[in-house]
């Protein structure tokens, strides 16, 4: 089977890859792209460890393929903060000790900024029923709670 | 695994062209949240992967004067974004929203719910309480079915070889209309339905339901529309008598399996018990709007 | 240590260190590793329960154009029955090989039998179908009612009843039987005014870590092998796959990758000795990694149990007689934890009249690996929802009737030693003054309490401390780092040195980097290995002496260490750390500090759990409405990461209260193995968790440390089963409360 040529942009960058029509964006990010950042957790949806953005919308990379970016804008945890800094919603997983073994983290910080774009001044509630997806087996999601509410706070105040 | 040919129609007839002179099993790919996790199971050895979402109108909803004309791949994530859709039916815009975490509502789709034909699915018994109606375009033409005729068994539908699902149309209700959509998970995210329930409901002034609707879910091969239920609610002011009737004539018209995620007496009981609460809910909004 | 100690270091909350690999994605876990040439194993599982493997033909997988090498249980060479510590525990070496890969039978849907080295996944997922085998199909059992039965299948044929007077001539699936006592039993239910007795289910329950299982391994020329993988216990990686590849230690060397959760679940070997053994074979590195459900099927879980609990108390709230039987699930081989189940059930009692039997019974499903205080959940959730019931027949406060009772220093425990200093009155002292316990129950609502006893471990850890030039230093630890240790050890490290913990970098050293250190284990390794840092700085202090007391040309007692400076107590000299570690070169060379320890004194952790719960009584649907987690850390190092294991515990184990549950079809196969069905909490499940640290010092350790990692996963089992129980008021007997069976109490009773 001939691979399929895609062009598509990743956290700002144009990339091109070749891959199968078979393969997922996740299998495509991590293996081909070396972008391991993204994890695989369940490769079915519902485990919120590979989640990124697809043209701004969160979304599993397990369950899109990777012929699907073409023309279109990734986003992923590579992509969180700059260079040398890190954004905010990073800073306050770190304050809060909102990780503990932490290969859950990249997944629910692409989520948590994701959430903040679409409401920056989520309840609770909301937070916890949009990061529903993203699981965590570690923290009890306490901390991963307090981390999101206060990063909601202080970019509503830097806004 | 299985070998997978991928194409992205930018038309109907395009995807209908594929569709129809496929010599491998040909699926088509809207959000993917279930085809891709079957495709990675299955023992086909190639599939024809047919990308629907580059089709202009596919992934777009329109609510005019008269009906909602919604793009069967929208996602579930965009649709319940439509402030003005969810005025009108709040309950198939709950049902949408219900399906799976954030991500999955990134790509999963109303229509690739209804396609999936899973008995579980839950925008379908809410698309049954509003009378949607398919349009399925195919070599042949197009043609309309209602929803509750559109899934034929598990996992299977009306749809032949070469067709596709074009459109979802709901005529817009009468006044004081509303729906409702409630389903039972263990959990309060994640989970695929135990029992689900869509209810439509149609007040007249002096609070007799006048016109209803229910749509059940998870408690048979199919979601099913049950015309007792509503005969149960039409005529009454929704008291608990009549609540508890169309509760019961849910329950009766179920036919539900033991498995994984309920039994068949758990099912029954609490469908009835949705589709009294459901009933409730969109009775207080009829009245509301 | 005894008394209150003032810290500079210990006890604020600082940003770990690996953190920040963590939140940017750059930190490497088990998947995240590939090597040039690299190629991709993947395993081929048993579609049975339980079978006899007649025939394996694997010629056709072998002939497929992108297939390198296939391996099957031959490919282990000669490895024979013998005992190794391989995780928590020792294990048997035979049936660790068999595990890794079936022999002549398998023994549950999902066992390993073949594997693939293949150019891609998908190459080698296809050649597995590729591989014939013939199988005898056996009817399974999968239940210690059906195993322990007369006349049941036997699992194994060479196995018999370990327990008795006398061992019994016929084979049979109790690997197992063990009775502890004191006192006289009888006697003390004579003595009762009031006695409950109960019989409990748990289910089959996994970690349910978020990351799978995962290794590169590469197999060189020279006999020098590689092994990369996420585990808690890379040297017992080491020691088991040696052992199954018959290597000599010194030419395996394994890396412990970030790893992704275990609670136990990571302290064993699966794909490591397959992947290297497919590494030898196909002369290219091999990556392995499981899908989640292979994780579900053929990894973890704990053990379903059976048990009972019986329980005599006076009037006035005095127990007077303990008494347990318990049943265990082995899964396919022997070794449940029931042992520490019998241990552990009644110890939060100073009860003198205490009897315990327990049974190890293996079924065909994957065997069993540790689990967060592995067996202690089940036993006290047998016993705590009987004491509950106890102080509610005869009118008393749970917690007023459980600081009448409560284990403290001095309590003769069942399995033989007297309990040092803990701090289980503390704790329900501050259960008892909780804003929770003394908050209003909401209507339609229930509360439940349990306290949980585990013990902790110590054992061998291996620590070096390297000091630069600069003064800074690395600090080379044996125990891989699951939540969060590096901070502690580094905070630990740095209140002996006195210098700010960013200037030490603590990393988890491979097994050429150290001598052998435990696994991360046992709620050991803040405990353990924190004592093998403070003696390893320590270590560095005195040479930090010894090298300044050099250049002052006085005797080393002649130079105090104090604030990160020496100081020349003959004189008037100072210099700093830094200034002496520059100096190092002048005064003999660079300055390493050494701690290799087998740690003894590790101190128990009690905690106790407060809930509240809200039950839908039309579907049976629990909500946790408000959790307290209280518990005695010792001395906590970080509290935030403290709070974090309390927090996670009770929510694993509110999981196991709620809904987490393997279920099997007629066949023995799993129906659910994945997050969809195997429904474990989320976000949106749960309240914020509130946590009290209670800190009484444990004498043993330089700081006072307990272990915390185990202890909170023991009460929620209990603490929601009452309080569901409460709040519908109906007595909860199995677990999980999942809503059918909930709504099955509410109406039938």
């Amino acid at each position: 089977m001939a691979k399929s040529h895609v062009s598509t942009s990743i956290n700002g960058e144009p990339v091109e890859y070749l891959c199968d029509p078979g393969d997922t964006l996740l299998d495509v990010l991590r293996n081909e792209l070396q972008l391991t950042g993204t994890k695989e957790g369940c490769g079915s949806g519902d485990c919120g460890a590979c989640s990124v953005t697809l043209n701004g919308r969160l979304v599993c990379s397990c369950l899109v393929l990777g012929v699907e970016a073409e023309g279109a804008e990734v986003g992923t945890i590579e992509g969180v903060g700059a260079n040398d800094k890190l954004h905010v919603i990073q800073e306050k997983f770190l304050e809060h000790a909102a990780l503990q073994c932490g290969v859950c983290t990249p997944g629910l910080i692409v989520s948590t900024k994701a959430l903040l774009e679409e409401n920056p001044n989520p309840t609770e509630e909301e937070a916890r029923y949009y990061l529903a997806g993203n699981l965590c087996r570690c923290t009890g999601y306490d901390k991963i709670i307090r981390a999101v509410m206060d990063a909601a706070e202080t970019m509503r105040e830097g806004a | 695994m299985v070998s997978v040919v991928y194409e992205a129609p930018d038309s109907i007839e395009g995807a209908v062209n594929l569709l129809a002179n496929a010599d491998v099993p040909a699926h088509i790919l809207a959000g993917g949240t279930d085809l891709i996790i079957q495709t990675n199971g299955s023992s086909d050895a190639e599939r024809l992967f047919v990308d629907v979402k580059k089709i202009a109108g596919m992934t777009e909803a329109n609510l005019t004067d008269t009906a909602l004309v919604l793009g069967p791949s929208m996602s579930c994530a965009a649709f319940t974004e439509c402030d003005d859709i969810k005025a009108v039916f709040p309950g198939l815009v709950e049902a949408a929203y219900l399906i799976g975490s954030t991500q999955v509502q990134g790509r999963a789709s109303v229509g690739g719910n209804l396609c999936n034909s899973s008995p579980a699915a839950d925008t379908i018994p809410a698309l049954i309480a509003n009378g949607a109606q398919c349009v399925i375009a195919g070599p042949g033409g197009e043609r309309t079915v209602p929803v509750e005729e559109f899934v034929t068994g598990v996992g299977r539908n009306c749809m032949e070889k070469g067709e596709l699902l074009k459109q979802i149309t709901i005529a817009r209700p009468a006044a004081n209309t509303s729906d409702a959509y409630l389903r039972f998970i263990p959990r309060t995210e994640m989970d695929i339905a135990v029992a689900g329930a869509g209810v439509s409901i149609t007040l007249d002034d002096n609070g007799t339901c006048t016109a209803a609707r229910v749509g059940i879910g998870a408690v048979a091969p199919t979601a099913l529309l049950v015309p007792d239920a509503a005969a149960a609610l039409v005529g009454s002011t929704l008291d608990d008598a009549a609540l508890q009737a169309a509760a019961d004539a849910a329950s009766a018209a179920s036919s539900p399996i033991t498995d994984r995620r309920g039994t068949v007496e758990y099912r029954r009981q609490v469908v009835g018990v949705l589709v009294k609460r459901a009933a409730t809910i969109a009775a207080e909004r009829a009245k509301g709007g | 240590m005894s008394e209150a100690q003032e810290f500079k270091y210990i006890g604020q909350r600082t940003i770990r260190p690996d953190g920040y690999d963590k939140v940017t994605g750059r930190a490497q876990y088990g998947a995240d590793l590939s090597l040039p040439g690299m190629i991709w194993g993947r395993t081929l599982r048993s579609p049975h329960a339980h079978a006899k493997i007649v025939s394996i033909d694997t010629s056709k997988a072998e002939a497929h154009p992108d297939v390198f090498a296939v391996v099957t249980f031959k490919d282990f060479g000669s490895v024979e029955g013998e005992s190794i510590n391989a995780g928590e525990g020792a294990a048997d070496v035979l049936d660790l090989a068999r595990n890794c890969l079936a022999d002549d039978k398998v023994l549950y849907h999902g066992h390993a039998i073949a594997a693939v080295a293949a150019r891609t996944e998908r190459a080698a997922d296809d050649a597995l179908d590729l591989i014939d085998v013939k199988y005898e199909v056996l009817s399974p059992v999968m239940d210690v009612e059906d195993a322990m039965k007369e006349g049941a299948p036997v699992l194994h044929e060479d196995m018999f009843t370990q327990g008795y007077e006398e061992t019994p001539s016929t084979p049979s699936n109790i690997a197992t039987r063990l009775e502890m006592k004191m006192g006289d039993i009888e006697a003390g239910f004579a003595e009762a005014d009031v006695i409950v007795e109960r019989e409990f289910r748990t289910p089959t329950a996994h970690q349910g870590y978020i990351e799978p299982h995962a290794c590169t391994a590469r197999y060189d020329e020279d006999g020098q092998s590689m092994v990369w993988c996420c585990t808690q216990g890379h040297f017992d990686v080491r020691t088991s796959t040696a052992k199954l590849l018959g290597l000599d230690l010194s030419k395996l060397k394994v890396v412990a990758s970030e790893i992704g959760g275990g609670f136990g679940g990571k302290t064993v070997v699966y794909q490591e000795p397959v992947a290297l053994a497919l590494s030898r074979k196909a002369g290219r590195p091999v990556k392995m990694v499981m899908n989640r459900d292979e994780v579900f099927i053929a990894t973890g879980p704990t053990s379903a149990a059976k048990l009972k609990a019986k329980v005599g108390a006076k009037k006035d709230g005095t127990i007077t007689a303990m008494q347990g039987w318990m049943a265990y699930e082995a899964g396919a081989f022997k070794g449940s934890p029931m042992m520490p189940g019998v241990m552990t059930m009644f110890t939060p009692y100073d009860c003198g009249n205490v009897q315990v039997e327990g049974f190890d019974v293996v079924v065909n499903k994957s065997k069993v690996a540790a689990y967060r205080a592995p067996g202690a959940p089940q036993a006290e959730f047998a016993a705590e929802m009987v004491v509950n019931e106890v102080a509610e027949k005869i009118g008393m406060d749970p917690i007023e009737l459980r600081l009448k009772n409560a284990a403290k220093e001095g309590t003769q425990t069942i399995y033989g030693p007297k309990l040092k200093t803990v701090g289980l009155i503390e704790c329900l002292e501050a259960a008892r003054d909780s804003d929770h316990y003394k908050s209003a129950l909401a209507d339609g609502c229930g509360r439940g309490i349990a306290a949980g006893f585990w013990f902790n471990i110590g054992g061998q850890s291996s620590v070096s401390i390297n000091m630069n030039t600069d003064g800074t230093g690395t600090i080379l630890e044996g125990s891989p780092d699951i939540g969060g240790s590096r901070a502690s050890m580094q905070m630990m490290a740095a209140e002996v040195l006195q210098i700010e913990p960013s200037n030490l970098k603590p990393i988890v050293a491979d097994t050429d980097s150290l001598p052998y250190s435990q696994g991360t284990g046992g709620s050991r390794v803040t405990f353990a290995t924190g004592m093998a840092v403070i003696e390893a700085a320590e270590d560095v202090v005195k040479q930090i002496k010894e090298r300044a007391a050099a250049i002052w040309n006085v005797t080393a007692e002649q130079v105090d260490y104090a604030d990160g400076v020496a100081i020349n107590t003959a004189g008037e000299e100072k210099m700093s750390l830094a200034e002496v570690c520059q100096a190092a070169e002048k005064t003999g060379g660079q300055i390493s500090g050494t701690g290799n320890i087998n740690a003894r004194g590790a101190g128990p952790s009690f905690a106790v759990h407060l809930c509240d719960t809200k039950v839908d009584q039309e579907t049976g649907k629990v909500d946790v409405v408000r959790y307290t987690a209280i518990q005695d850390a010792g001395k906590a190092i970080h509290p935030s990461y403290v709070e974090g294991q309390f927090q996670g515990g009770a929510v694993q184990g509110i999981g196991w209260a709620l809904n987490e549950e393997y279920i099997f079809n007629d066949d023995g196969v799993m129906e659910n193995p994945g997050f969809l069905d195997y429904r474990i909490p989320l976000a949106s499940d749960l309240p914020m968790i509130e946590t009290i640290i209670v800190e009484v010092p444990n004498s043993f350790h330089p700081y006072g440390v307990r272990g915390v990692g185990e202890s909170g996963i023991i009460p929620p089992l209990a603490a929601v089963g009452w309080s569901v129980g409460d709040a519908i008021d109906r007595k909860v007997e199995e677990l999980p409360c999942s809503p059918p069976r909930v709504l099955s109490l509410i109406q039938n009773g």
